[in-house]
């Protein structure tokens, strides 16, 4: 009996749920051969791996405890925790970034939401950036805290956020122009998609780090945060431009036709025929490049910027707490686990909740 | 005009105005003031630092510590008379030089080697330098070895892209023994493979070794060998064009050396101010003198020493408990490299 066999009795019992799994795991002699080494494989790693995280763990105390245990040392996490979420924040001042956080998530969660999507939710992220952005820097409630001094997750969740936020629109205008029927507008925006799609992150950042303060007069004044993200969300917009260009290109050009023959002009059509219809197509390959973007942003370290796997990896580097990089780096892993997880968990969902409205 | 009308003179002409414009902001950008009247102006120092334990590293509060780092807060003493008037930057060993050029830093104290094209090439200014560093090659004890010299045949980790795997290769080839090198990117690599046994040896900066060598599960199973394969002078490294902020940077560095000649540290320094030597007495400010005729606060000397302490505090608090031993940054009375020029 096959799976489906089983399945298609009709008789679902617990018994069934066996069986199934039966035939599953040891259905065929190959079945029962990748069984036995995956349980062997997971035996050989899982017990030592338990044993070092948990059983012989130090969850409290110092170095001094951890360097007596053979197991983690998530004592080393506690110490720094607020560290890898804050970095260099004065500590005084730490419910700054995290009412920051907070506001970002509650943002991003709003706009995970269908039913949110109308003009007001452009007001909030334009009114929520502004408002993250004064209150990490303190230009209305002092004392001021300068940007060298922004890090860990909270400058992970700011820079993605924003400037994915801030991407989206141009990489609208980017795709719009790459089908416009104007030659020199269409040719300015492949050479710009191309440009910065042939370029590597790090070297957009190098540009936004060395070059740009060169280029502009009193660059040096421009905040080294404020040129990164710049320069990050210009790099971004090119690729979300080639995602939203994929979902233009996928609406049958009658749409277009049935709107000019209706008597819309452009950006009518546009706003009312096309892009809502293109947008709701690419929105699972925008939250792809959402996360893939979110895992980019540690690349920020290499302009001296201390974002949470930066902050992580720099903190067992203090003499106090010497070389606890396996704790750090996994509780990072976590952290951005927990992100990218709940992201693509939320993609799925999507997927589905559109296809059920379009059935409609 | 007839030459306007040829086709494409226009994007000519654009393209020479672009480039005439770019040189032009290049330029305003070459002669900005100098760096001292720009810390002044902004009331606190930017630092450019890295991160390696020891010498420059967050700790639990997020506040910077570390050899290097005491030297930034020093600085920040000469200038502003306080030890916060500093901003600390983590910039990265690519990073760091193109960033100090572009501006964005006062001052590096991310332990810059001192080299002839650092100073021609890059027009780069070097302070006295505050530690001697050099590569070093850490190895198991139990493989016998005690010089450099009897690891013939032996297996080494290089770090990929370094001046270090440049130093090992002339080594050998100098010595004419064999070696294999094994490039290891990752820097948490490099444990991992001496303890497995991958590799024989590695081969690094000794200032990295040290940390590396706290790091193994049985550190005394390991031995630093004695010899040195570079040399490592690792000095505060400024942009060219403020004299006086050289000049500041150099005699930051030297009051720190001289306070030790003198026996001066932060805990007895207030025994010295009844010193009847006139050389003491123009250091600490008691005769303000000197210092009037420099133009710096009488206090700036006593000001770093009382609040940072001597070049040996310095040493001791934050590469002692790492197990650095003194060595060639010694002063030069007790058989060192450390020597400041005099105080009058």
């Amino acid at each position: 009996m096959t799976i489906s066999e089983v399945l298609d009795s009709r008789t679902w019992r617990s018994s069934a749920t066996l069986q199934m799994l039966k035939i599953g795991l040891f259905g065929t002699p190959l079945n029962s051969i990748i069984t036995m080494a995956t349980v062997a494989l997971l035996g050989w790693i899982v017990p030592p791996l338990v044993r070092w995280g948990v059983f012989d763990a130090t969850w409290t105390g110092t170095s001094a405890d951890c360097a007596a245990a053979s197991g983690a040392c998530w004592a080393f996490v506690g110490a720094k925790f607020r560290f890898i979420l804050f970095a260099f924040y004065p500590p005084a001042l730490q419910w700054r970034p995290a009412i920051v956080m907070a506001l970002l998530l509650g943002l991003l969660i709003v706009t995970a939401q269908p039913r949110f999507w109308r003009k007001g939710l452009l007001v909030a992220w334009f009114v929520v950036v502004a408002a993250s952005w004064i209150l990490m820097s303190g230009t209305l409630t002092p004392p001021a805290v300068p940007s060298n001094q922004w890090g860990g997750l909270a400058v992970t969740l700011f820079v993605w956020s924003v400037c994915f936020g801030l991407a989206t629109p141009l990489a609208i205008l980017l795709a719009l122009a790459r089908r416009s029927s104007m030659g020199g507008l269409r040719v300015l925006a492949v050479a710009f998609i191309e440009l910065m799609r042939g370029t590597p992150m790090v070297a957009i950042l190098y540009v936004a780090m060395l070059i740009l303060p060169m280029a502009i007069p009193n660059g040096q004044l421009i905040d080294k945060n404020v040129r990164a993200m710049i320069m990050i969300t210009l790099f971004w917009s090119a690729y979300v431009a080639e995602v939203v260009r994929a979902g233009l290109q996928a609406i049958p050009s009658g749409q277009q036709e049935a709107a000019t023959a209706l008597g819309l002009g452009y950006w009518r059509t546009m706003q009312l025929i096309v892009l809502p219809q293109a947008l709701r197509l690419v929105i699972p390959g925008m939250v792809n490049l959402a996360i893939g973007f979110l895992l980019a942003t540690s690349l920020l370290a290499v302009i001296g910027i201390f974002d949470l796997l930066n902050a992580a990896r720099s903190s067992a580097t203090d003499p106090q707490w010497l070389g606890y990089y396996n704790e750090a780096y996994l509780f990072a892993a976590l952290i951005y686990f927990l992100l990218c997880f709940g992201g693509s968990r939320y993609s799925l969902w999507l997927e589905k909740y559109l296809r059920r409205s379009e059935r409609i | 005009m007839t030459i306007a009308k040829r086709p494409g003179a226009r994007w000519r002409t654009a393209l020479a105005t672009t480039l005439v414009v770019a040189a032009g902001l290049f330029s305003t950008a070459t002669f900005a003031g100098p760096t001292l009247d720009k810390i002044k102006q902004r009331g606190s120092i930017k630092v450019g630092v890295g991160t390696t334990p020891g010498f420059f590293s967050p700790d639990s509060n997020g506040r910077w510590q570390g050899f290097f780092v005491d030297y930034g807060r020093a600085l920040s003493i000469t200038v502003f008379g306080d030890p916060d008037k500093v901003e600390f930057t983590n910039s990265s060993p690519q990073q760091r030089l193109p960033a100090l050029q572009a501006g964005e830093f006062d001052v590096l104290l991310s332990g810059v080697t001192v080299t002839i094209t650092r100073a021609f090439q890059l027009g780069f200014h070097f302070g006295p330098t505050i530690f001697y560093d050099g590569q070093g090659i850490l190895v198991r004890k139990d493989l016998g070895v005690t010089k450099a010299a009897e690891l013939d045949g032996a297996t080494i980790g290089v770090q990929s892209g370094t001046t270090g795997e440049l130093n090992i290769a002339d080594f050998f080839r100098k010595t004419g023994k064999k070696f294999t090198p094994v490039t290891i990117e990752d820097t948490g690599e490099f444990i991992n493979a001496l303890e497995t046994g991958r590799v024989d040896a590695i081969t690094q900066d000794s200032s990295d070794l040290v940390g590396k060598r706290t790091q193994l599960k049985k550190p005394d199973d390991y031995i630093i060998l004695p010899e040195r394969l570079s040399k490592e002078p690792l000095a505060p490294a400024i942009a060219g064009g403020d004299d006086r902020w050289l000049e500041i940077v150099n005699w930051t560095v030297n009051a720190t050396i001289q306070a030790e000649e003198w026996g001066i540290t932060s805990k007895n320094i207030d025994e010295f101010l009844k010193s009847p030597d006139p050389a003491i007495q123009r250091f600490l400010g008691v005769d303000p003198s000197l210092a009037q005729a420099i133009g710096l606060d009488p206090k700036w000397a006593y000001n770093i020493i009382k609040t940072v302490g001597n070049y040996g505090e310095i040493y001791e608090r934050n590469l002692k408990p790492l197990g650095w031993e003194r060595g060639y940054n010694s002063l030069w009375v007790n058989g060192g490299l450390l020597y400041s020029p005099p105080f009058r």
